[in-house]
């Protein structure tokens, strides 16, 4: 094959990361008067990014002698994450004029930009090798960003806390590398997964190959923010800047669990009656834990930090299954799950007092229906979509996780994920009632129009509206054509 | 007969200092003495055909590591009478840690004669023609190109996020300014005055 194809197939990561150094070339000139340039052009770069990805970098195959996969799988992932990107880019630059002393460096969309590459060589994983490079290039923009408000206190614990905790989780991760490396003799999946097979197929078991399954799904679960290796999530989530902690809420999700699909799928298929153990456990203690452990919360951050575990969850009851239906649920589900979340972030970084300080408690939520009822109802549609209640669109998102489980036979899953679903509800509720029944708590500031933000969020309420019902024929067919690929 | 001498030789010495790295009591020297072990370690590789972990040891190890170590050293006040307190302390545990490496050591080449993981038959032999940097360079620029690439980029970001959490404008710096520097004229920077004798020079 030649290098030219290659590197084709490659092109939204080269779009990418050539923008990112363009544009480091024009922040070093630049300086901090050209940040809201540079942020409106690593928008563009990733719209870029999206567009090449029509063509060799969603059909092409294997790249590399097999480092790097382009399919539909992978191009459907990135598409999720480079929106995703893109937003928590485009509400940054008025979080940081609010917020005294802390100006927006031109680095923030760098990093962004960075970011996602690292993201796109994860859900284009071929090979653990590639697998460790995008997770590390991820993670690492990921500690600077949660720091990046460096006057703030809590801005420097959430660097420190996740940085620690995750240099903890890339060591279990490549323990867990490095057997399945030495049992199986090659860091290539489809090597690895020849391995698997023969382990299999002999009915033998490996307690190497079984031990480094483990510890590469402790890693990516440290990841994806699944519980039992959750802990770090509801500091950082509530220590990072908001626009930040809106960006590890989605896109760093997306790519995690897209991972932990293709290894579990692509590497380890046959071994699906180990890994199914692992991923049903952490679906469920994720659903619970994040259910209940909200409940207490009174920071709005924190909240939606849970909220963000208890999804995980959710989303791996998908994965559980262990089909290609399973796997088309969890890609329509993050999907939902990603516009949710940033509407409801998107909300969230507009919670400042009439002097401009930033607000985080749900009591100053309250009473939002009359002071500006317009976000209070799209406040309410994210909240009641998350929950799941029926006629928005988190219904379906989790109707079809659960359709997949029971297909595959997962009925006491399907049943307890069900159950815990509607403890979930109570806090989601808790939200929507402090917003539409409480004593207004004080104005909010709104001295700026914002027409940017208040059109995505409107975007995004309408698509968790029923009115988004519409679009599933399209995004199932889609999804499932994704999962084909990996099948 | 002349690599049995220069492995003795090497050997010896990288033994000899890699002791005395431990029981000198001036840190500066240990840390040449380190240099100079690894300087010998550097001639075994040779010795082994492995000339680009040779190099790899001389210059990252002696020329980044050790230097580092040896600012590292100089820069803290380090009392080496208060570090050599707890030796006789910590004795005991410091025995036992190293009667575990060599039973791990011991294990793992009993291990490995037994043939159980058959490393050396999943391990790429390379063409006795191609030196060994070469064989790596092809690895590294053709097979692993991507790899090689996404882990410049985690340096880049690296650099990046060093500079963005640690930089700052600070007060009171006076940092040089060419252009101006350039710009001058002499009239500004020469005052020429008639001194009287007998009376101080006006500064």
């Amino acid at each position: 094959m030649s290098y030219s194809l290659n590197l084709l197939m490659v092109l939204p990561e080269l779009v990418l990361s050539l923008g990112a150094i363009a544009l480091m070339l024009v922040a070093a000139w630049g300086g901090t008067n050209a940040t809201r340039g540079i942020s409106i052009a690593a928008v563009f770069v990733l719209a870029g990014a999206i567009v090449a990805l029509a063509g060799p970098s969603t059909t092409g195959g294997l790249a590399f002698g097999g480092l790097y996969r382009a399919d539909a799988f992978a191009g459907f992932a990135k598409v999720l994450i480079y929106l995703a990107t893109a937003v928590a880019i485009i509400m940054a630059p008025r979080f940081f004029a609010r917020s005294p002393g802390e100006d927006l460096r031109p680095e923030y969309p760098i990093l962004m930009l960075l970011s996602a590459v690292g993201m796109g060589m994860m859900v284009s994983a071929g090979d653990l090798l590639t697998l460790y490079v995008g997770l590390e290039l991820q993670s690492l923009s990921a500690y600077v960003l949660a720091s990046f408000m460096r006057r703030d206190g809590r801005s420097a614990e959430a660097g420190l806390k996740y940085f620690v905790l995750g240099a903890l989780a890339s060591g279990i991760l490549l323990y867990g590398i490095s057997l399945v490396y030495g049992f199986s003799g090659s860091t290539d999946f489809a090597q690895i997964a020849g391995a698997y097979g023969r382990d299999a197929a002999m009915g033998t078991r490996s307690l190497g190959l079984v031990f480094g399954l483990v510890f590469v799904f402790a890693g990516l679960a440290f990841k994806m923010s699944a519980v039992p290796f959750h802990m770090w999530t509801p500091d950082v989530y509530e220590g990072a800047p908001t626009p930040v902690t809106a960006f590890f809420a989605s896109a760093p999700k997306v790519a995690a669990m897209a991972l932990a699909i293709r290894v579990a799928v692509e590497a380890m298929g046959s071994a699906v009656q180990q890994w199914q153990q692992i991923v049903t456990f952490a679906a469920l203690a994720s659903i619970i834990l994040g259910a209940v452990a909200a409940i207490g919360q009174t920071n709005i951050k924190r909240l939606l930090a849970y909220s963000s575990i208890n999804n995980v969850g959710f989303a791996l009851i998908g994965l559980a299954a262990g089909t290609a239906q399973g796997v088309a649920a969890v890609l329509t589900y993050l999907t939902i799950y990603v516009i949710m979340t940033l509407g409801a972030f998107l909300i969230v970084i507009r919670m400042r007092d009439e002097q401009g300080n930033p607000l985080e408690s749900i009591a100053s939520l309250s009473g939002l229906s009359r002071t500006r009822p317009a976000l209070a109802w799209a406040m309410a549609f994210f909240m009641f979509s998350v929950a799941g209640i029926p006629p928005l669109l988190g219904f379906y998102a989790k109707f079809a996780v659960f359709n997949a489980a029971v297909a595959a036979g997962l009925f006491p899953l399907a049943v307890i994920g069900v159950v815990a679903s509607v403890i979930g509800a109570y806090y989601y509720l808790r939200i929507i009632k402090t917003m539409f029944f409480d004593e207004p708590a004080g104005a909010w500031d709104n001295s700026e129009a914002q027409p940017v933000e208040n059109g995505l969020i409107a975007l995004s309420a309408l698509f968790v509206s029923p009115v988004g019902y519409l679009l599933i024929p399209v995004l199932g067919a889609w999804s499932l054509a994704a999962a084909r690929a990996l099948f | 007969m002349i690599q049995a001498i220069a492995f003795y030789i090497f050997a010896t010495v990288v033994i000899v200092s890699a002791g005395l790295t431990i029981a000198s009591r001036n840190p500066v020297h240990s840390v040449m003495w380190l240099i100079l072990a690894f300087f010998n370690a550097a001639g075994l590789m040779v010795l082994c055909g492995a000339e680009f972990i040779a190099m790899l040891l001389v210059i990252v190890y002696v020329g980044a590591v050790a230097v580092l170590f040896l600012f590292v050293v100089m820069m803290l006040d380090i009392e080496v009478a208060a570090m050599r307190a707890g030796f006789a302390r910590y004795l005991p545990l410091g025995l036992a840690l190293a009667v575990a490496l060599l039973a791990e050591v011991i294990i793992a080449f009993q291990a490995w004669s037994v043939g159980g993981v058959q490393l050396a038959a999943r391990a790429a032999p390379i063409a006795p023609e191609v030196s060994n940097i070469q064989a790596i360079g092809n690895l590294l620029y053709t097979r692993y190109l991507f790899i090689f690439e996404g882990a410049g980029l985690v340096l880049l970001v690296a650099m990046i996020g060093a500079i963005v959490l640690t930089h700052r404008k600070r007060g009171g710096v006076r940092p040089q300014n060419i252009a101006k520097q350039n710009a001058r004229q002499p009239h500004e920077a020469i005052r020429n005055i008639n001194q009287p004798i007998g009376q101080g020079v006006e500064l």
